[in-house]
């Protein structure tokens, strides 16, 4: 396997060199393909649904899925997936359900999943909080001789804040078998990378933890994927963490509360447009001569179908009672909880 | 005068104090080229300049860190924490360094910065968007935390937390950001820290509240069948303690209303205030109306949560019976 060295800022590209990854066959192409579908109609479905006050405040992550696809496809299913708020889909891959995750975002408690039942932790809002979070369950598998592995999602923001630096360092000092994922999408809500660092790249980050980094394109499915492959067997391998800057571009709100028309230069958000992730993948497929028009629609039409029903099971869900404010914050509750919520119900139904 | 919602008189207060004072300076995450999240700092950065209208790094720690040096420096920082659950990293600064820097250094050095953000729930916001953390704050020695509940305090308030000396924690119910409009007085205008104010007067009762509880504590008065008067204290620290002994005084009968959790609340400070100070004058318990205490919930289920109007109209009831 190439030792990959510090510094190296040329971005790993697949689709826009015409090459092929190795050990992928029409299956996994298509199978990739598949969930870049899923998840562009997860998105795209989910804005829709905050329009029409479905769902709440929602974070948009369209053209940010090559890299949460070809990334989360290189793991195995033992392999732990920590999200922020920008992969809050990401359990998909894994079999959670949609109605789930939109039920999350419906502020629903059947949102709130068991990360063991999935290994795909909660969806961390603290930005880089969970970074430590990563670090530890890989440190704590490697002490128990597990060989799964753990990838952390976070953005750019977030190599900011001092929870990002002490859980990279961690990793590297228990050479826990780690893949610190930064989805590089050049803004942290109005905040471009040029105020946020004056590193030349964010992989260069990688250098000052004493572990290799990887800068790939990330909407270039097939690279994230190789690239983080590579990092996963390094980590399997005892070799600790990687971290990997994929460079994407945020051609959407922030979220759906957000307004970037003040901060953005639009122009270059349509020449981002241009080159979103799912259509990039869609031409390379074609070219191949692997995706055909009625596979491509078979899988749209899959998908569509798994959001109309997910939407329908989440807005199924009967409404929550007070008694959930007082489930599952302790073992053994405080007596108190119990006079509480008697005192509350008596007022609620008077 | 101009009428303003409540984050706009923010808006104006720092417009103000910005132009009074080359040495104030706002900074924060997204303050500068989006004007903040909420618009809060909205044409700072055009007016003043990218120097004193500063788009941080995303790191609170650092931001909070930063400031205390900033002051050694002589300027005057202004931080935004973007809301209130991700102002937390920021404590290790606050309370090891911020709150005690002037004493470590025997009053020689002055550290008159402000911490301001949005703070509370009932916004329909994905989890951590919503807590009400002056506990926390309050707690700290060396620190003065302040809560406006109206747009004119929302400027006077601030404005006197940056020109105090001291360092101010700035709570604002963002709840209430563009729903509380009301006349601000144009120009410089500075309501001292330390002061409460009577929302209205009465005489058989007390409901004492800040921030966002204090519109619940005015609509619960009105539905009660009894003279009600409301307190609102505007600042937790330095407390009026006058004013709230005085009121507790007439009416005889308190009740307390905080949306942070119960235990060791802020209103667990008020009770133990009227217990060692003004238990002769009481004609009954004093009762608490708050948060429970639980992690603040999805947002579905979050009107449970918060201190209702008719939670609020129960305990009064329950008081007016002794
Ligand atoms: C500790 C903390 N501070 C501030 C915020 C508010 N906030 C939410 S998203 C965001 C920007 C994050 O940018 P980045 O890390 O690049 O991730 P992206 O949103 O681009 O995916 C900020 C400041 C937060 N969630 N947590
Ligand atoms: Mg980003």
């Amino acid at each position: 396997m190439a030792q990959v060295l510090p510094g190296e800022h040329e971005l790993r590209r697949v689709i826009d060199e015409d090459r092929e990854v190795e050990g992928l066959g029409e299956a996994d192409l298509l199978e990739l393909y598949r969930s870049l579908i899923l998840l562009r109609t997860y998105d795209e479905r989910s804005l829709v649904y905050h329009r029409q006050g479905r769902i709440g405040t929602y974070a948009i992550f369209w053209n940010h899925e090559a890299a949460q696809v070809g990334s989360a496809h290189a793991l195995e299913d033992d392999d732990w997936i920590f999200p922020s708020y920008r992969e809050s889909a990401i359990g998909l891959l894994r079999g959670l359900p949609p109605a789930t995750v939109l039920s999350w975002w419906r502020g629903h408690p059947a949102g709130w999943w068991n990360p063991a039942d999935y290994n795909v932790a909660s969806i961390c809002v603290p930005i880089a909080t969970h970074v430590p979070h990563a670090a530890g369950l890989a440190w704590g598998k490697k002490l128990k001789g597990d060989g799964a592995v753990a990838i952390a999602y976070f953005g750019d923001g977030a190599t900011s804040e001092g929870a990002f630096h002490e859980g990279a360092n961690f990793a590297a000092v228990m050479g826990a078998p780690l893949v610190l994922f930064c989805t590089n999408n050049q803004w942290a809500i109005s905040t471009p990378l040029e105020a946020q660092t004056k590193a030349e790249a964010l992989v260069d980050k990688a250098a000052g933890y004493g572990m290799p980094g990887i800068r790939v394109d990330g909407g270039d499915v097939l690279a994230v994927y190789e690239a983080t492959r590579e990092a996963v067997a390094r980590a399997r391998d005892g070799e600790g963490p990687t971290f990997i800057e994929a460079v994407t571009y945020r051609v959407a709100p922030h979220a759906t509360a957000d307004d970037p028309r003040a901060y953005i230069d639009l122009a270059r958000v349509e020449e981002e447009k241009q080159r979103e992730c799912v259509g990039r993948y869609d031409a390379y497929l074609r070219r191949l001569g692997v995706l055909t028009d009625e596979l491509a629609h078979e899988f749209k039409e899959d998908a569509l179908a798994t959001m109309r029903a997910a939407i329908a099971a989440a807005e199924a869900e009967p409404p929550a009672g007070p008694e959930e404010l007082f489930e599952h914050v302790y073992v053994d509750p405080p007596t108190s909880f119990g006079s509480d919520l008697a005192e509350l119900r008596r007022i609620l139904d008077a | 005068m101009p009428e303003l919602y409540l984050v706009e008189a923010v808006n104006d207060a720092l417009h103000c104090e910005l132009a009074r004072d080359e040495s104030v300076m706002v900074m924060g995450e997204d303050v500068g080229r989006a004007g903040g999240v909420f618009r809060a700092t909205a044409g700072l950065r055009e007016r003043f300049g990218a120097d004193r209208c500063v788009d941080t790094p995303l790191a609170e720690a650092g931001i909070l860190g930063t400031a205390v040096g900033l002051c050694m420096a002589g300027w005057r920082p202004v931080c935004e924490m973007q809301y209130d659950a991700f102002s937390y990293p920021c404590l290790d600064q606050l309370i090891n360094h911020v709150g005690r820097y002037r004493w470590r250094t025997r009053g020689g050095m002055e550290f008159p910065l402000v911490v301001r953000m949005p703070y509370g729930g009932g916004v329909r916001a994905p989890e951590l968007h919503d807590d009400s953390p002056e506990t926390f704050y309050v707690h700290v020695p060396g620190v003065k935390v302040a809560v406006p509940s109206t747009p004119a305090d929302a400027k006077g308030l601030l404005a006197a937390a940056i020109r105090d000396p001291d360092p101010v924690v700035v709570l604002e119910p963002k709840l209430i950001y563009r729903t509380e409009r009301g006349e601000v007085p144009e120009g410089e205008h500075v309501v001292p820290l330390g002061r409460a104010r009577v929302v209205r007067e009465g005489d058989d009762l007390t409901i004492v509240a800040y921030g966002a509880m204090v519109p619940v504590a005015e609509r619960a008065a009105d539905a009660i069948d009894a003279s009600v008067e409301v307190l609102d204290l505007r600042t937790l620290k330095p407390l009026d303690e006058e004013a709230l002994l005085a009121s507790a005084a007439k009416t005889g009968r308190v009740v307390l209303v905080q949306e942070a959790p119960r235990t060791v609340g802020y209103a667990a400070e008020l009770a133990a205030i009227l217990a060692e100070k003004a238990i002769l004058d009481l004609r009954g318990p004093v009762l608490r109306v708050t948060g429970y205490d639980v992690p603040y919930p999805y947002w579905q289920i979050e009107d449970a949560y918060m201190p209702s109007v008719e939670r609020v109209v129960d305990a009064a009831r329950r008081l007016l019976a002794f």
